[in-house]
């Protein structure tokens, strides 16, 4: 553990750190713009140099590692005038478009500029090199070169992580212009990745341009739905609406990184929501409000065990439920209805594509979970048979799919049962074939926790209140078994995990707070 | 006088390997194979052998630096000559070929390299082909290839031509374009010594620094260092341009004194003219005014001045030419030189340059001058490579020493000298 002394401040730091680290570890920042924590070292934009005593130049602290007994400036009259004189330099080519441009509030030169340029301009405006503004590369990524501060974080992002190698600098001097190679944009699963790797506003997003400026976003810690990797988030919404997700870091599951594909998924929160609970009946449809549909649907359920039998009632779980829903659908399924007609299934359409990096071939955050909490999806290719030989009199239903089948096939599915009861949040076509339809909140506007396919048991927060007159599925879940007489009286997701981790074998030992926001691993046992 | 290279460079016939050998090649090379490696670098450590590509490092320590384990080795030999001014290692390589395989090949002896590479500069096509066909002739003689003449040691030279960088004179952007790579330097550390050419340990030398090697062999290390002067072994070529009279490369002494280059070896100024200007030692070293110019030329005495012999390039600028033009020209070839890699480089050069030819064409402001000089505080020393320095000495250096004649294009609005300099990448 080498000492240092920073700024007049004694540290000790592990072995290899380099001296920006080093200063982070203490507090204290040093601007950086080619340093990125996730690429390899370029040391090449020259903003972070530091003082080193008895070194005859300044030193770059990114590339820097410290050494036992070494004295750091980052501070020092000779330091500032460095890096004001660097951003200076950085800035005379650049167009100042800030008023129409998507970066403008999270923008590394407007930063560091407000902190130490505030100079007059010395350089002539006709003499500013002029090149390609906003051009289509491909992927989700629009690029503006003229903003370009040739950091190369980019490059090195496309090099590293999807291994592609699209972007690449050329010319020289300060012709030097990053592009696409001609006829060859971007072709990888990790596009959108450049607009959040690019420290200023010369790779933006084509879906979030000129969406909302980013000061008027809030932002909520989440994990992303579209596949079991679970990728950490942070979502970014206004209100109601959702406006884009960025990848949040989370070493142990995707570095800094997101798919293009689950970089999307939010759309779905903001577009064919369900807003009121619904009863339909004979082709009409009524909206009573959440009582009455509640009651409807724990009649439905409770009259075909009643007349039938439980073995006549059946649910289907969703792998998008978080742990929590799902342990609660499952009581509601074994011990209220007392049925074993209770599966799920990870299939969706499309061809489950995966790769080495972050995709996975499960398309769904929570396979895993549904499997820990005792819900299989061994019996749902025979519980669907039993619904088609119309052994199935009341059938509840969770999310907005139905494994892989077309629409035209859940229609037809459907209508061999005289009873289905739906919990989802968006329209499709088992909303359209369902007789009681109750809205449920999106991942944005609950809280809960997914195992993701490694054991991963990781926290989402809600950032806002259902939109309408939606709600979480665990009230629903709730009000459904109270309904039957459960007498359930959880206060959230934390209380039922906490029921969860002290009688769920894999989940033993984790609470809620204890997952934090980086998530924790069942154990070796639930794992296996 | 005593020459080490150039003596038989009037034989036409003495890049051919039969007569190389006839008038005493390749014996060095045979004594080599006989001694020790360390006895080899020893010898070149007496021999004060430096750097002859600019930065005048001690060729017998460099190579001493290679780490001890056996990953294998690469010797790189620097050809790229794009230091303006300089143009002494082309005529080496096209008279004397054999001199510097031979060198090459002692030198990787001694490093226990298997592997090297002669990256030249892409402009120079004619000497690639004498130094391919040279090569093909000393492989053919058994001086290269597998069991070199029956030592058991192997060596493959290939060379690899540039396409026109003068960045990629700069040892680590050059292994990056001898990787295929694009001629960015690399950020150091890791020395090429310890991570070089393909991740292996490397060491990189001048063309001439090489072709000293047989003769320090031949002759032993301290006769080497005895012709130079102190801490300067051996002789050095001098290419000398501009306006003297017989302008050329000259094989001279280390330390030989510069105005005795200027005025006895290259005959004085052309139609005796006054000397206005030297720009020593390539065009990144800091120009000297006439009264400098008594000095020894080598590294020390320069350094003394606060100039330096550099690459060995000598420019010699007569009364009346424009300071501010020949600062134009040359602030032209970095802008367009910088690999744009580091901010302060990319950005500064291409400043001076706007401001440097606003003033040449009558358009300087008050200010200017302080604005260059900041800039060559922001730039210089703040970059991954020393091109930024390379572009910041003339800067600096023009700046002191003729700042009058910089002031006074400022004050008149005009070129005193009538020059106008348009810059051919505008
Ligand atoms: C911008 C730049 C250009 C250079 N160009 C050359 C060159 O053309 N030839 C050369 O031998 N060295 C050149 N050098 C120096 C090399 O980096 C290196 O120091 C040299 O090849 C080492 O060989 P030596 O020790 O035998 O001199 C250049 C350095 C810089 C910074
Ligand atoms: S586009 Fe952005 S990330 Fe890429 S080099 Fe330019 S500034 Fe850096
Ligand atoms: S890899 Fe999976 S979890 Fe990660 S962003 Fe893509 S879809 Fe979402
Ligand atoms: S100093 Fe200039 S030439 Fe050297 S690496 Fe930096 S930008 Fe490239
Ligand atoms: S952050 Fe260190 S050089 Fe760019």
């Amino acid at each position: 553990m080498p000492n240092i002394i920073l700024n007049g401040l004694q540290i000790s730091v592990p072995d290899g750190t380099t001296i920006l680290n080093a200063a982070k570890q203490a507090g204290i920042e040093i601007p950086h713009y080619c340093y990125h924590p996730k690429l390899p070292i370029a040391g090449s934009c020259r903003m972070c140099l530091v003082e080193v005593e008895k070194a005859p130049k300044l030193m770059t602290a990114c590339s820097t590692t410290v050494t036992d007994g070494m004295v750091v400036f980052t501070d020092s009259e000779k330091v500032r005038k460095a890096v004001t004189g660097v951003l200076e330099l950085m800035l005379i080519h650049h167009p100042l478009d800030c008023p129409i441009c998507d970066q403008a509030g999270e923008c590394g030169l407007q930063d560091y500029y407000m902190k130490y340029g505030l100079h007059k301009s010395r350089y002539d405006l006709e003499d500013k090199v002029h090149k390609t503004k906003h051009q289509d590369i491909g992927g989700q990524i629009m690029l503006d070169s003229e903003r370009c501060i040739l950091c190369s974080r980019c490059v090195r992002f496309l090099n590293e992580v999807p291994k592609t190698g699209e972007l690449e600098i050329s010319q020289r001097a300060n012709h030097s212009e990053i592009g696409i190679f001609p006829g060859r944009p971007l072709d990888n699963h990790y596009t959108g990745n450049l607009a959040d790797v690019c420290p200023v506003g010369a790779l933006t997003s084509k879906d979030f341009r000129f969406k909302c400026r980013v000061w008027f976003l809030s932002s909520v810690k989440s994990v992303c739905t579209g596949c079991a990797n679970g990728c950490n988030i942070d979502a970014h919404f206004r209100e109601q609406t959702m406006y884009r997700v960025k990848p949040r870091v989370n070493d142990a599951v995707n570095q800094a990184w997101m798919c293009d594909f689950g970089r999307l998924e939010y759309k779905k929160a903001n577009e064919g929501r369900i807003l009121e609970p619904t009863l339909r009946q004979g082709g009409s449809d009524r909206t009573p409000g959440w009582d009455s549909a509640l009651a409807d649907v724990a009649f439905k359920l409770k009259d075909a065990v009643d007349h039938h039998g439980a073995e006549a009632v059946a649910v289907i779980a969703s792998p998008q439920s978080s742990n929590e829903e799902l342990f609660l659908i499952r009581r509601l399924a074994d011990e209220i209805l007392g049925t074993p007609n209770l599966s799920f299934t990870s299939r969706v359409a499309g061809d489950g594509f995966a790769d080495e990096i972050l995709i996975k071939a499960d398309k769904n955050p929570n396979a895993k979970g549904a499997g820990l909490l005792g819900i299989s999806d061994s019996g749902f290719d025979a519980l669907l048979q039993k619904i088609a030989d119309k052994k199935i009199k009341a059938l509840l239903v969770f999310g907005n799919v139905l494994g892989d089948l077309a629409d035209n096939e859940v229609a037809t599915l459907l209508s061999a049962v005289p009873f289905v009861g739906l919990a989802g949040s968006n329209e499709s076509a088992l909303s359209r074939a369902a007789h009681a339809v109750l809205p449920t909140a999106s991942i944005f506007e609950r809280s809960g926790t997914f195992t993701n396919s490694a054991g991963r048991v990781q926290r989402f927060e809600a950032g806002f209140l259902p939109r309408g007159n939606a709600r979480p599925d665990l009230d629903i879940v709730t009000g459904i078994a109270n309904r039957l007489g459960a007498g359930w009286t959880f206060e959230g997701a934390a209380a039922v995990f906490a029921v969860i981790s002290a009688s769920v074998a894999p989940f033993a030992g984790l609470t809620y707070e204890s997952l934090g926001d980086q998530g924790q691993n069942v154990t070796e046992a639930g794992n296996a | 006088m005593e020459l080490v290279l150039t003596t038989h460079f009037g034989n036409d016939q003495y890049h051919a390997i039969g007569t190389y050998q006839e008038l005493g090649g390749y014996v060095a090379l045979k004594k080599a194979l006989g001694m020790t490696s360390d006895a080899i670098i020893d010898e070149v450590k007496k021999a004060s052998l430096r750097g002859r590509g600019g930065a005048g490092f001690p060729a017998g320590i460099k190579w001493g630096f290679l780490p001890k384990n056996d990953r294998p080795r690469v010797l790189v030999i620097n050809a790229d000559e794009g230091e303006p001014g300089t143009f002494k290692d082309r005529l080496i390589m096209s008279r004397g070929p054999h001199l510097l395989i031979e060198g090459i090949a002692i030198a990787a002896f001694a490093l226990n390299a298997h592997m090297s590479y002669i990256y030249i500069r892409g402009e120079f096509v004619k000497e690639a082909n004498i130094l391919n066909e040279a090569i093909d002739e000393a492989y053919a003689k058994g001086f290269l290839g597998k069991n070199i003449l029956g030592s058991g040691f192997d060596l493959d030279l290939t060379v690899h031509r540039g396409a026109g960088a003068y960045v990629c004179g700069e040892e680590t952007s050059l292994i990056n374009s001898l990787e295929g790579k694009r001629g960015w330097p690399r950020l150091k550390p890791p020395f090429p010594a310890v991570v070089g050419a393909f991740g292996l340990p490397t060491i990189v030398n001048n063309v001439e620094t090489l072709a000293d090697v047989p003769w320090i062999i031949t002759n032993g290390g301290e006769k080497f260092a005895a012709l130079g002067s102190e801490k300067n072994g051996g002789t050095r070529l001098i290419g000398v341009s501009g306006w003297v009279e017989k302008p050329g490369v000259y094989e001279l002494p280390c330390g030989t004194n510069l105005k005795d280059i200027i005025y006895k070896h290259c005959g004085g100024i052309k139609n005796g003219k006054a000397l206005k200007a030297v720009i020593p030692g390539g065009s990144s070293t800091v120009v000297l005014r006439p009264d400098e110019i008594d000095v020894a030329y080598d590294i020390e005495s320069m350094a003394k001045i606060g100039s330096a012999s550099g690459s060995g390039g000598v420019i010699v600028i007569p009364e009346g030419t424009c300071m501010v033009r020949i600062l134009s020209v040359l602030m032209n070839f970095y802008a367009h030189e910088s690999c744009g890699q580091c901010t302060p480089c990319r950005e500064g050069t291409g400043w001076f340059k706007t401001i440097v030819s606003r003033i040449e064409n009558g358009k300087g402001r008050p200010g200017d001058i302080e604005l260059l000089l900041d800039i060559c505080d922001n730039i210089m020393g703040r970059t991954v490579c020393p091109l930024s320095e390379a572009a910041g000495m003339p800067v600096k250096g023009f700046l002191t020493k003729f700042r009058d004649e910089f002031e006074q294009h400022i004050r008149d609005q005009k070129c005193p000298y009538g020059n106008k300099f348009q810059s051919a990448h505008a």
